[in-house]
């Protein structure tokens, strides 16, 4: 892959381009950085304070689970099975006649863990590896390509599945790891994609024009314009990794029922879905919860982190 | 163009080597003995045990048997499953329905994604796009087991819109509730990806240009707007692809569908290396060439991408 | 017993020679004797060889496809098939008679030898069969070098005897199952083509090359020439196979399927009130419990007696089984089934088996006298891909709540890595531990788990009291002497406890409105010749 700035191209383009329009970028740089900005416009938005609320509660909830509940969610007695809820239990008993509310109180860490962490792992991987080969290209590029696929090419279900199943005990972190081997690929794939397509615009070829380092360009121009798409497609996958766990538990090579966790109430509230919906239903209202609070500020941190959305605002 | 091309179908060869490798090493590592667990709790006498295993070479230490396996796949054959079935056969047999689920899929999820994220995109903020995101949100917190069971119950027993599973001759029209399942959490994707582009692009130069220019916004929003963002939107059905296909382990147990899925987790529950082995194969050839289609495709829709030399 | 069978197959071969539709004028008139019932059943894991079907997805096809000596009826009494007789003074020495006139479905008739070339080829070691020890007690019978069964001799086309190692009373019990089918000659000859396509002589036979689609499904039509007991009164059999039973199930509640003998458990709070009279529960003959090991401190000698007594005390098997399965298991009494000949609910020392809490928390503090438990935690191993989970961690639950010690269950991904841990010493606690019949008798439930050096005594048990009345019992020249040996010999294990017995599962089943006379056999199957459509 050739990034090469054509310079007809560069030429042809000018007229949309002003060029005090790239004295002032250069400027602008020099005087405060593009996570700074980022900062400023995302503490005036009313629903970055609300996501980050939420995602404060969930955390505070995943350390210290004591805080929020006194009742022992391992204490199970069949003859509260799938009860309606009574004072003291605000969610009902599910199958096995636990306390749901406990259980989905208690399930936040192990949940939580594997979503943040898998998510982090895959995101951070995903960007350097992505943005490496994009805006590099050349042998680089195809290597960390051909790497990514190998692994890629094996679908993470597939692959998760094998891999739990090798592993002697599962553990939140086990499971995070299992599925950010497979999944890294696609955030560096689309990252990569989109520093290709970052690394031709008219600001990077002005600043290579300009003379600026192109390790610079990278981190200063390159992937903070890039970065958009992945931060949907990290704070989604956030979700999905939690979800992935459940299925993980419902086929049977996720986390052992030992650990709970909302993947592990999900899949086994499957068999009753139909008579008792309500014991599926907080776990699944306490993921979703999860996934909307970091959906969210993903939405919000990706409008800041881009200088053109930022730019109407 | 064509060098290129050229030089991506050689890069396969490396992902092949790799990929059959990591997969035959994974499953040749699962826990205890796959010929053993076929008798269940009925053992035969160990000698017939022991025959079993060298007919399946599992006699022999793990690189011999990867060495064999690599062999045989270049003479065409790709070995038995524990039935005593030729491996080819079962994929004979699996690959086109699951290619099929998959392609009505992947265009449920391209189409339905792109057109609601498209419109979102546009009217961020209001009601449509609010609507979108929890519905998006949904989808992606239900996992596709529940999903899966609701659908086939209400689509399928109560209304009985669908038929409930999917029956051996697998027409189209039984294909189109599981490929809605099997798209709807990627359909969330696809929505939230082409929500953010096309809201990114909106306040690009070149669409400011372009309706500065006076185009009509319909002009505008179809040709520059959807272009330019179809680019994160396409690389991700590319890759999606794979994980359609063999993803659709849940999907396919929940319409019985004798897909890719099924038989892979089936193999990896015997420790079949074999069959687990020849569908990844398979698989990373479909994956690359997808792949190479999204790398081409990138071009097509991004003119300032060249793929020089 | 060989005569009234003989005289069922020449009413039924007189009803042949009449009208189809005349047999069954009088129950369902409108039932269309040409209709293909479709049922539920799961792919076959190997070739369909009646030597090489240990699994219930093939021998649900063989015993269709197949008639051997003797056939099961529906509460497990065998009745003559083939055999006109099968005859012993000393149990040891038999001699079999064969009916004359049975054919293979390609014509050739089934002779003397073709039992005798099926059951030497079944039972030779370098065919590596899946249930060649069913051959074991058969004089001249390897397990580790090729030989002939010495002990089959063809007298002639209708005759061959029998020589035993030691003498069985209930020998002819197991003659129904699918290993001891006979196989036409073109079965020797490429035994791999003919697993593709069988050749049997059964009440249905395959409907042509192919009808069996790998993964999909198998269709069979009724066998013209079969004149056995179980004459079919419809058209034949479309057996789907399904990798997940909610699937088939949706697919009877969506009028896609007639018969299902499998309910998911997602459905077992709702089925019997959904399907009303169409839907089946009754006892079958599997056994679950689970298993604590020998080699593990505290659950050996004095304080391990204490220990499984106790731990079965602390047990709410009515709770369970009302509550987990909606009573779709029945709580064990003893260690077979209720479906059984000589099952009993009244053996001495049963109580063991009955939920008592204080009794259990006495014996286990008894135990603790001799050595503290301390804080380990007990946990019950069992393979995640069986849908194991909701019973352990109930059974758990109960111990837990009762003995107050942490109990846990223990899942394994697949079946391979638990059998592994068992068959390797292994474990760290119990593991679950289930037995379905393969033919309907005690013995078949005893022998295999519980004698010393069993293939299927996974954790070593060994009780010199117990094999002596299990050898007797099998030595005993009539049924009711060899039950009461039997029942003794159960009596043993209860104070043992080597498997802490649950509960019997129960087979359920439903069926559509477009079909009726769904009665089940005593293996869980439905008896399908007897299914009227229409």
């Amino acid at each position: 892959m050739q990034n090469k700035p054509g310079q007809a191209h560069f030429v042809a383009e000018l007229e949309d381009t002003p060029v005090a329009a790239v004295d002032r970028l250069d400027e602008n740089e020099k005087a405060r950085s593009t996570w700074a900005d980022a900062w400023d416009s995302m503490r005036r938005r009313p629903t970055f304070w609300v996501s980050a609320g939420l995602i404060l509660m969930i955390v505070l909830i995943a350390v210290a689970p004591g805080l929020f509940t006194d009742v022992d969610p391992r204490a199970c007695d069949l003859s509260n099975s799938n009860a309606d809820p009574i004072s003291g239990h605000p969610f009902g008993f599910n199958r096995q006649g636990c306390d749901v509310y406990a259980r989905t109180i208690w399930g936040t860490q192990a949940s939580v863990t594997v979503g943040l962490l898998a998510a982090s792992i895959v995101t951070l991987f995903g960007i350097i590896v992505g943005s490496l080969a994009g805006y590099y290209g050349g042998w680089l590029d195809a290597f960390v390509s051909r790497i990514g696929d190998i692994f890629f090419a094996i679908p993470t279900v597939l692959g998760a599945i094998v891999l739990m199943s090798v592993l002697p005990t599962a553990t939140p972190a086990t499971v995070a790891l299992v599925l950010s081997v497979f999944a890294w690929p696609q955030i560096a794939r689309i990252m990569r994609g989109a520093v290709l397509s970052a690394s031709n615009s008219d600001y990077v070829m002005a600043s290579t024009a300009l003379g600026v380092s192109k390790f610079r360009i990278l981190l200063r121009h390159v992937v903070p314009n890039a970065i958009a798409p992945v931060i949907v497609v990290a704070t989604v996958s956030l979700g999905t990794f939690i979800v992935a766990e459940a299925t993980l538990s419902f086929l049977g090579i996720g986390l052992p029922p030992s650990v709970m966790s909302w993947g592990n109430d999900i899949g086994t509230a499957q068999t009753s879905i139909v008579t008792s919906p309500q014991v599926l239903l907080y776990p699944a209202a306490a993921l979703s919860i999860t996934v909307l609070a970091f959906l969210m500020l993903g939405d919000i941190l990706r409008d800041a982190l881009d200088p053109t959305a930022r730019a109407t605002r | 163009m064509l060098w290129y091309t050229g030089r991506r179908v050689l890069q396969m060869i490396p992902v092949f080597f790799g990929a059959t490798f990591l997969i035959y090493f994974m499953v040749f590592s699962l826990p205890g003995d796959p010929i053993a667990a076929l008798y269940g709790e009925r053992p035969p006498s160990p000698g017939v045990l022991d025959q079993i295993r060298a007919q399946y070479n599992l006699d022999k230490p793990f690189i011999v048997q990867y060495l064999l396996y690599i062999a045989n796949f270049f003479q065409g054959d790709l070995g038995t499953t524990y039935s005593g079935r030729p491996v080819s056969d079962v994929m004979g047999s699996a690959f086109p329905i699951t290619f099929r689920l998959a392609m009505l899929a992947l265009a449920f999820e391209a189409f339905a994604g792109i057109f609601v994220g498209l419109i979102a995109g546009l009217r961020k903020g209001k009601l449509f796009d609010a609507s979108a995101l929890v519905v998006s949100l949904l989808l992606i917190s239900v996992p596709t087991f529940v999903v899966g069971f609701v659908f086939r119950l209400v689509f399928g027993v109560q209304l009985g819109w669908f038929r409930t599973t999917v029956s051996s001759e697998a027409p189209w029209g039984e294909l189109v509730l599981p490929a809605i399942v099997l798209a709807s959490v990627s359909f969330a994707y696809i929505v939230r990806l082409t929500r953010a582009s096309v809201a990114d692009n909106l306040n690009a130069d070149f669409v400011r240009t372009a309706t500065a220019k006076g185009l009509s916004r319909r002009r505008v929003v179809s040709v520059h707007v959807l272009r330019n963002s179809l680019v994160p939107v396409v690389t991700f059905l590319g890759v999606d692809l794979g994980s359609l296909m063999v993803g659709a382990i849940v999907t396919e147990g929940i319409f019985n569908i004798n897909g890719v899925g099924g038989t892979v987790f089936k193999a990896i529950r015997l420790g079949e290396s074999t069959t687990v082995v020849s569908f990844i194969a398979v698989m990373v050839v479909i994956f690359v060439v997808a792949n190479l289609l999204v790398d081409l495709l990138y071009a097509a829709l991004d003119p300032r991408i060249r793929y020089a030399k | 017993m060989g005569l009234s069978a003989l005289a069922l197959v020449s009413v039924s071969a007189l009803a042949l020679s009449g009208c189809a539709s005349s047999a069954d004028e009088a129950d369902a008139p409108a039932a269309d004797t040409a209709a293909i019932i479709s049922t539920n059943g799961s792919e076959p894991q190997n070739p369909l060889i009646p030597t090489n079907t240990t699994e219930t997805g093939g021998g649900k096809i063989m015993t269709s496809i197949f008639a051997g000596l003797v056939s099961y009826g529906a509460d497990g009494q065998i009745e003559n098939e083939v055999a006109k007789s099968i005859e012993s003074d000393d149990a040891t020495n038999w001699t079999v008679t064969l009916n004359e006139g049975w054919t293979f479905t390609n014509d050739e008739p089934v002779t003397a030898s073709s039992f005798v070339d099926a059951w030497n080829y079944g039972a030779l070691f370098s065919n590596a069969q899946g249930a060649s020890y069913f051959f074991d007690d058969i004089a001249g019978y390897n397990p580790e070098a090729d030989a002939e069964l010495t002990g089959l001799k063809v007298v002639d086309d209708t005759t061959f005897t029998v020589e035993l190692a030691s003498p069985e009373a209930d020998w002819p019990l197991r003659l129904g199952y699918t290993a001891f089918m006979p196989l036409p000659s073109v079965a020797l000859e490429d035994m791999d083509a003919f697993g593709e396509n069988p050749i049997g002589n059964g009440p249905y036979m395959l409907d042509g090359e192919g009808a069996w689609v790998h993964e999909e499904n198998i269709s069979l039509v009724t066998n013209p020439d079969y004149e056995g007991v179980r004459k079919p009164v419809n058209g034949g059999l479309t057996i789907q196979f399904y990798a997940d039973q909610g699937a088939a199930y949706a697919d009877v509640q969506g009028g896609n399927l007639d018969v299902l003998d499998a309910v998911p458990d997602s459905a077992f709070e709702t089925y019997e009130d959904e399907f009303g009279d169409r839907a089946v529960n009754q006892p079958a003959a599997i056994f679950q419990g689970f298993n604590m090991p020998y080699y593990l401190e505290h659950w050996s000698g004095e304080e391990g007696k204490l220990r499984r007594a106790a731990i079965s005390m602390a047990i709410d098997r009515e709770q369970i089984t009302d509550v987990i399965f909606q009573g779709t298991r029945t709580p064990a009494t003893d260690f077979t089934s209720p479906v059984i000949d000589g099952y009993s609910d009244s053996l001495e020392g049963a109580e063991v088996l009955e939920f008592n809490p204080d009794e259990a928390v006495k014996l286990w503090a008894d135990a603790d006298a001799i050595a503290p438990y301390g804080d380990t935690t007990f946990d019950i191993a069992y393979n995640s891909d069986g849908g194991h989970q909701a019973w352990v961690d109930a059974v758990t639950n109960s111990i837990k709540n009762t003995l107050n010690i942490d109990a846990v269950g223990k899942p394994y991904p697949t079946f391979a890595a638990a059998l592994d841990d068992r068959s390797n010493d292994a474990l760290t606690g119990g593991t679950r531990a289930g037995w379905q019949a393969d033919y309907p008798s005690l013995y078949n439930f005893l022998a295999p788990l519980y004698q010393t050096g069993a293939g299927s005594n996974y954790e070593d048990y060994s009780s010199e009291e117990f094999d002596t009345l299990l050898k007797e019992g099998a030595a005993a020249s009539n049924v009711e002497d060899a039950t009461a040996k039997y029942q003794e010999a159960q009596e043993v294990l209860l104070k043992d406890l080597p498997t802490i017995p649950l509960w019997y599962s129960n087979v359920n089943g439903v069926s559509s409105d477009s079909v009726d006379n769904v009665v089940f056999g005593w293996d869980s199957v439905p008896l399908y010749y007897q299914i009227t459509k229409g």
